[in-house]
């Protein structure tokens, strides 16, 4: 085969080029970078988790410190969700999780919030204080309940 | 150097039958090609010429009968032994069958760059030594649309033959070709012959190059072959062998057998 | 007298089956090919200078162009909704997911596909793959296999340039034209499109349409009769067929993906 110097360094270049693409969108746009190794592992048990996802973030603050790894249903009928932390953050023992939602309709992620205790998470411990999801079906059906009870007492 | 004594046969077709696109080409075709001499397959167009250097190279299998080349029965290899067995033969293609994107030098060396253990050096030193053989010194970089049908057929010979092989099948190696390049690619052909001792096989229509260069003639007439040496064959006014010849005109043909003294010489 | 019209649907089954059996056959070849020395790196790389390099500026110009109608057409609608800034997650999600891979493989396709069918062709026209079985070289390992595998390389690349050219290109009229926040565009991209989930899927989808351009094309072309009109044939076909195979992929992985996940996903 002639050799092509030209050629093989625009061969070259375009590879480079397609490379960075693909890697722009796998670690930029798509958060591949996010998943470290070794990083903390909680768990935290909900009544309503709503729309919660797998993969779906987790964040101290309104900062991304993790995602959502698994959601099972544990014995007692809960929803048993894992979450895959950041290994260095200090977590105590009081830290309360809530599932929150961007926006109106958005979707929705784990929010957690330190308490003030010496006594440190450790990984594969579970996070006692939880808030659930807050339906809007659910709100919405209290809110007319309510208002029925009050019609009553007038 | 017509005819003569016990030849060994290098190349043998035995009762080949094959039927093409539905129509019958060959029906119980037997013929043999002598080892070291120059045969010429001659016949109408449709008659089966190509078809049959294409069953000597095993690019098309026969329905039936038997195709040996050098004692093997071409038609019952595997493709990967038929990539074997053509390492001793060469082919030069009607259109020359160069491939567009690589330059006639690349296109030379392919055959040894694949096959041969030599150095890019040697390889060149070979390439240009064709080249020279076949009058094309200069074009060795040079892409095959940049040089004329005859250049190419002629670029196409010297891959054809850089592999020093046994066998040459040339299909049509005259046609569409001016005079000059007819007398130039015949006396190459000649020359190879006597100097490498090749069994060269070539079809034609052109018959006054053809009866020149012959040592054998095969006619393929309604999927039969006639042959023979070509000087008992032309003598022996066999009908369909006269029709043939009547048909080309037999004033080229006498003349032709006039030059064929004195073959060869540089074009 | 029955029977005959069930007898050509027969035949036309077997015929398709066996059509479908050579392919399968010459894909094979072509894998066989890939493994087994000798290695093409040469050709590999001129290929992917014919696929990949000439194809960058049509690839990123209509990448780019799209990204900017996308956002155009998505703004105008989220705005009546008050998610303008949900722009960014429109744009992104629709060229990671579908147009990326999907019109990157289709412009592929009428580009470079239909060149290489039409190539391979008329080298069977003209005898030179003939040529080279003659000189002992196997065409599939040495024309075909360089062609086709450099098509399945160069394919995630392409889409992935055209997705970010869309953003950009999305970036331009819903930040400098529209005058929407730009790190708000760039967050709520960032943050609803997943490697695993949404990136993984757009790298698959242009590895099977690689595939696919890649095998229909070298398939047409080498099957090819050996005439004008089989060369031209060959061509259409490719175009033809590719498009149409790489649009049901399209909504066949889409389906497995959202029903079953990522593979080897939670």
């Amino acid at each position: 085969m002639q050799a092509s110097p030209v050629r093989d360094l625009a061969v070259g270049l375009f590879v480079l080029v397609g490379l960075a693409a693909i890697a722009y969108l796998s670690l930029q746009v798509g958060g591949l970078s996010y998943k470290g190794p070794g990083g903390l592992r909680l768990i935290a048990s909900f009544d309503q988790i709503g729309g919660l996802r797998t993969r779906a973030p987790v964040v101290i603050a309104g900062v991304k410190v993790g995602r959502v790894t698994s959601i099972q249903l544990d014995p007692d009928l809960r929803a048993r969700v894992t979450l895959d932390l950041d290994a260095s953050l200090d977590l105590d023992v009081e830290t309360s999780a809530a599932i929150r939602t961007s926006g109106l309709l958005g979707d929705q992620f784990v929010s957690l919030e330190p308490g003030g205790e010496d006594l440190m998470l450790q990984s594969g411990d579970e996070i006692a204080i939880t808030e659930s999801a807050l339906s809007l079906e659910g709100l919405i059906g209290r809110f007319i309940h309510n208002a029925d009870l009050g019609d009553e007492e007038e | 150097m017509s005819g003569g004594g016990t030849e060994q046969i290098r190349v043998e077709l035995d009762d080949v039958h094959l039927d093409f696109d539905g129509r019958r080409v060959f029906r119980g075709l037997s013929c043999g090609f002598p080892s070291g001499r120059i045969s010429v397959v001659l016949g109408g167009s449709g008659a089966g010429k190509s078809t049959l250097l294409r069953m000597v190279g095993g690019l098309q299998r026969p329905d039936r009968g038997r195709v040996c080349v050098a004692g093997q029965e071409v038609a019952r290899l595997s493709e990967r032994e038929l990539f074997a067995a053509r390492q001793r033969i060469g082919m030069l293609f009607q259109g020359g069958a160069l491939l567009d994107s690589m330059t006639i030098f690349d296109n030379i060396a392919l055959p040894l760059r694949e096959h041969a253990k030599l150095s890019e050096g040697a390889i060149a030193e070979a390439v240009e030594r064709r080249l020279v053989d076949v009058g094309l010194p200069d074009t060795a970089q040079l892409l095959p649309r940049q040089l004329s049908g005859g250049m190419r057929r002629r670029a196409a010979l010297a891959r054809a033959l850089v592999r020093d092989p046994e066998i040459v099948l040339c299909d049509e190696p005259f046609s569409g070709l001016d005079p000059v390049n007819v007398r130039r690619i015949e006396a190459l052909l000649v020359e190879v012959n006597r100097r490498l001792g090749l069994t060269l096989i070539v079809t034609s229509h052109h018959l006054a190059s053809s009866l020149r260069m012959a040592d054998r003639l095969v006619f393929l007439v309604d999927g039969h072959a006639v042959s023979g040496a070509a000087a008992e064959i032309l003598e022996s006014r066999d009908p369909r062998v006269v029709e043939f010849l009547e048909a080309e005109g037999d004033a080229r043909a006498g003349q032709a057998e006039a030059r064929s003294a004195n073959p060869g010489g540089p074009a | 007298m029955r029977s005959q019209p069930i007898e050509a649907v027969g035949l036309r089954v077997v015929g398709l089956l066996g059509q479908l059996g050579a392919f399968a056959r010459f894909v094979a070849a072509i894998g066989r090919a890939v493994v087994v020395r000798p290695y093409r790196f040469a050709r590999l790389v001129a290929e992917v200078f014919d696929i990949g390099v000439r194809s960058l500026a049509i690839i990123c110009a209509s990448g780019g162009v799209v990204g900017a109608v996308l956002a155009l057409q998505g703004y105008y609608m989220l705005v009546r909704f008050g998610a303008e800034d949900a722009l960014g997650t429109m744009v992104g999600l629709i060229l990671v997911l579908e147009l990326g891979p999907v019109l990157t493989a289709l412009l592929t396709t009428g580009r470079a596909a239909s060149a290489m069918a039409a190539e391979i062709a008329s080298m069977v026209t003209t005898e030179q793959l003939d040529g080279l079985r003659m000189m002992s070289v196997d065409p599939i390992d040495f024309v075909v296999a360089p062609k086709a595998v450099a098509m399945v390389l160069v394919m995630p690349m392409l889409s992935a340039l055209f997705i970010v050219c869309g953003i950009a290109g999305g970036y331009l009229v819903g930040v400098e034209l529209l005058g929407l926040d730009g790190g708000s565009y760039l967050t709520s991209l960032e943050q609803s499109i997943d490697f695993a989930d949404d990136v993984a899927q757009s790298l698959l989808k242009a590895l099977v349409f690689g595939a696919l351009a890649g095998f229909i094309a070298t398939y047409r072309g080498y099957t090819a009769e050996p005439t004008a009109a089989g060369v031209s044939a060959a061509t259409t076909g490719t175009v033809v067929v590719a498009s149409v195979s790489v649009l049901m992929a399209n909504y066949v992985i889409t389906a497995l993906w959202r029903a079953y996940g990522p593979p080897g996903g939670v």
